[in-house]
């Protein structure tokens, strides 16, 4: 057991991958000075540049080139650097990587892991703050993995880099200095979510950097006597239904929370899942449909605070 | 006849022209009626169905390119795909089994025209994204070269496509990375229903592979033999580690858009001009000049014919997949969570 950032627990996941299979290589802008957010720190030296492959600002070419990688025997890892620049490469990601092994019949798979760090990033305004999972979550052929500590950044990359399919992969920028324990022994499958806290009274789920603002509410709830089951969903796709219907069918509420703007993100679907199957009461809460501003004033009307989330707690628990 | 060539290549050359030109007018002709397009209804009776598109007149190309072309060789393709998957060495009868969406096609009915591909034979893939190809062909040529293989990757792609970003990335990829790719432009002057040339800046593909340093050769496209010049002498640097090279053939789409489309917007003496110079008229006469008899040729456009037949046969009678092939090969992990 290490205690290390979630950037370093990335570095080190990529690293195991290569080490055990030659197949693995990087691509993407920066990667070979260490990604811009230290995410691939030493590993250039240590695996070369054949296989931590520095490229121009080119990212349908990156995910593109990704694509024809895995159809040629690769396993590559593409760098997008944020989500917002992933946009750039969405035809080679929704039209090709996700669309290869059905399209044709079977023939090739595509397993990628596509990094593409989401959220809210301090005064980076509308074209660097966005959380966009729900967009993956609707595309059939890909996973979509949403990590909110170190030690599942460290587990779930190297899952991901050892799936077959193509993997959306979404840090969050704001945590890449986060500090916890990581154990490099620890597996944690994809598809599996996490439970932080147990309570009767309602099942919060939420995922990335969302859930630490969502156990800061849980604390002061506990405080009210207001005891919350926590579930860190971790895999937004596919995502673990079995822990988030059991919790609702004991507490019999749910609130969903996510950075993501609220209409018709992945809350939207957790919850209705929640509400078919176990009859369970829902409420949702993400940010407004607007995008990041600049200013700080701004900027805030876009955060879910834990004040929100502990007042849309108490309502439903009411 | 052109020096370069023996009689049994050359005549494998015409084979393979003749074989895409009766493949794909079985196919036009099975597809009538199988898109609302241009006027048209769809009905219940046109075994090919969707938008099929034709590379009739275009076929010198992938001759005389994947004439150099092994099966260890990658090839990616487009949406106008049959003659080079063909040409690759593809089984006929299960492309047009593909295009009837028969679970014996080689995507098992679910690409059917756009999607075809064979990865026995390196084929990755036609396309249905104009431009979509490129990004792909310099990965897969990119992991040849980590992987050491002995082999190159072909990429077809049309003269619509020089204005999309993916074919800027993609060349200035394989340029910086040296990689080992032939860029083939099939330049038939058409881009959808719009001509490209009013469309495109400056002097074309060539000129702007040029200003990325990679040394380009424009050719005949319509001349098998010529093709198959220039592209051997390409692939050959290219085979050689010099880097990747572009082969700009200007051809023309003899046929519309689709197969239903029948292209009334374009001036019908350019279409007469460019029946003129039919690739496999021209390259039947000069075969002939060249001293291979008619009875040869006569052979080899007989056995296409029944090749085809046959293939039409076969994939009538084949069965349709099963409903439930919809689900399988989605993906992996999830498989069976579909709501």
């Amino acid at each position: 057991m290490i205690e290390t950032t979630y950037a370093d627990a990335a570095v080190r996941a990529v690293a195991h991958e290569m080490q055990a299979d030659p197949r693995v290589v990087v691509l993407g802008e920066d990667v070979g000075r260490g990604g811009i957010f230290g995410q691939y720190k030493g590993l250039q030296p240590r695996f070369g540049t054949d296989r931590i492959i520095d490229t121009p600002i080119s990212e349908a070419a990156i995910m593109g080139a990704g694509v024809g990688m895995a159809l040629a025997g690769l396993k590559p890892v593409v760098e997008m650097r944020v989500v917002d620049f992933a946009l750039c490469g969405m035809d080679e990601l929704v039209n090709q990587a996700a669309k290869n092994r059905f399209m044709f019949g079977g023939q090739g798979r595509v397993p990628l892991v596509a990094r593409m760090p989401g959220g809210i990033w301090d005064a980076s305004a509308a074209q660097h703050s966005q959380s966009l999972e729900a967009w993956f979550a609707h595309l059939p052929g890909v996973v979509v993995v949403c990590p909110s500590t170190p030690q599942d950044n460290f587990s779930l990359l190297r899952a991901a880099i050892a799936c077959e399919d193509p993997v959306v992969y979404i840090e969050h920028k704001s945590l890449w200095g986060t500090r916890g324990p990581v154990d490099e022994t620890l597996a944690v499958p994809l598809g599996r979510a996490a439970r932080l806290r147990s309570g009767d009274a309602l099942t919060m789920v939420s995922w990335s950097r969302q859930v630490q603002v969502c156990a800061e509410a849980c604390e002061t709830l506990a405080q009210e006597g207001i005891a919350v089951d926590l579930i860190d969903l971790r895999t937004l796709w596919p995502w673990d239904r079995a822990a988030v219907l059991d919790s609702c069918g004991r507490t019999g509420r749910l609130l969903v929370v996510h950075e993501a703007v609220q209409a018709a993100g992945f809350g939207a679907e957790v919850a209705a899942t929640a509400a078919e199957a176990t009859g369970c009461r829902i409420a949702r809460l993400g940010a407004p449909r607007i995008p990041v501003g600049y200013a700080p004033v701004l900027e805030a009307q876009s955060r879910v605070t834990a004040g929100a989330i502990a007042e849309a707690a108490r309502r439903l628990a009411g | 006849m052109h020096s370069s060539l023996s009689g049994p290549k050359a005549l494998a050359l015409y084979r393979t022209m003749v074989r895409i030109r009766a493949f794909e007018n079985a196919a036009e002709a099975a597809s009538q009626g199988g898109v609302s397009a241009y006027g048209q209804q769809a009905g219940g009776t046109a075994k090919v169905r969707g938008p099929l598109h034709l590379s009739t007149g275009q076929e010198a190309v992938p001759a005389g390119v994947c004439a150099h072309l092994h099966a260890r060789d990658y090839l990616t393709s487009t949406h106008r795909g049959h003659g080079h998957t063909l040409a690759k060495g593809a089984d006929l009868g299960r492309m047009m089994a593909e295009l009837f969406g028969k679970a014996t096609g080689f995507n098992g009915g679910k690409g059917g025209s756009m999607h075809i591909a064979d990865f026995s034979v390196g084929m990755l893939g036609a396309n249905g994204v104009v431009a979509a190809g490129l990004p792909i062909a310099v990965g897969a040529a990119h992991a040849q070269k980590l992987q050491g293989q002995a082999a190159i990757t072909a990429c077809f792609f049309g003269d619509g496509a020089i204005n999309r970003g993916p074919f800027l990335e993609s060349l200035n990829w394989a340029r910086v990375y040296a990689l080992p790719v032939l860029f083939v432009c099939e330049d038939n002057r058409w881009s959808a229903t719009t001509a490209s040339g009013p469309m495109t800046a400056g002097a074309g593909a060539s000129a702007r592979a040029g200003a990325l340093d990679i040394p380009a050769t424009q050719v005949d496209g319509n001349d098998v033999f010529a093709v198959h010049d220039a592209a051997q002498r390409l692939i050959a640097e290219v085979r050689a580690g010099e880097g990747p090279r572009l082969l700009h053939a200007l051809t023309y789409r003899v046929k519309g858009h689709v197969s239903v489309d029948p292209a009334a917007y374009r001036d019908p003496a350019e279409l007469q001009a460019a029946l003129q110079t039919d690739p496999i008229a021209r390259a039947r006469n000069r075969l002939l000049a060249g001293g291979i008899d008619a009875a040869a040729l006569a052979a080899v456009e007989n056995a296409a014919h029944t090749e085809v037949d046959a293939a039409l046969a076969a994939a009538d009678a084949a069965p349709w997949p099963e409903a439930a092939a919809a689900f399988t090969d989605v993906q992996t992990l999830g498989e069976g969570q579909w709501t």
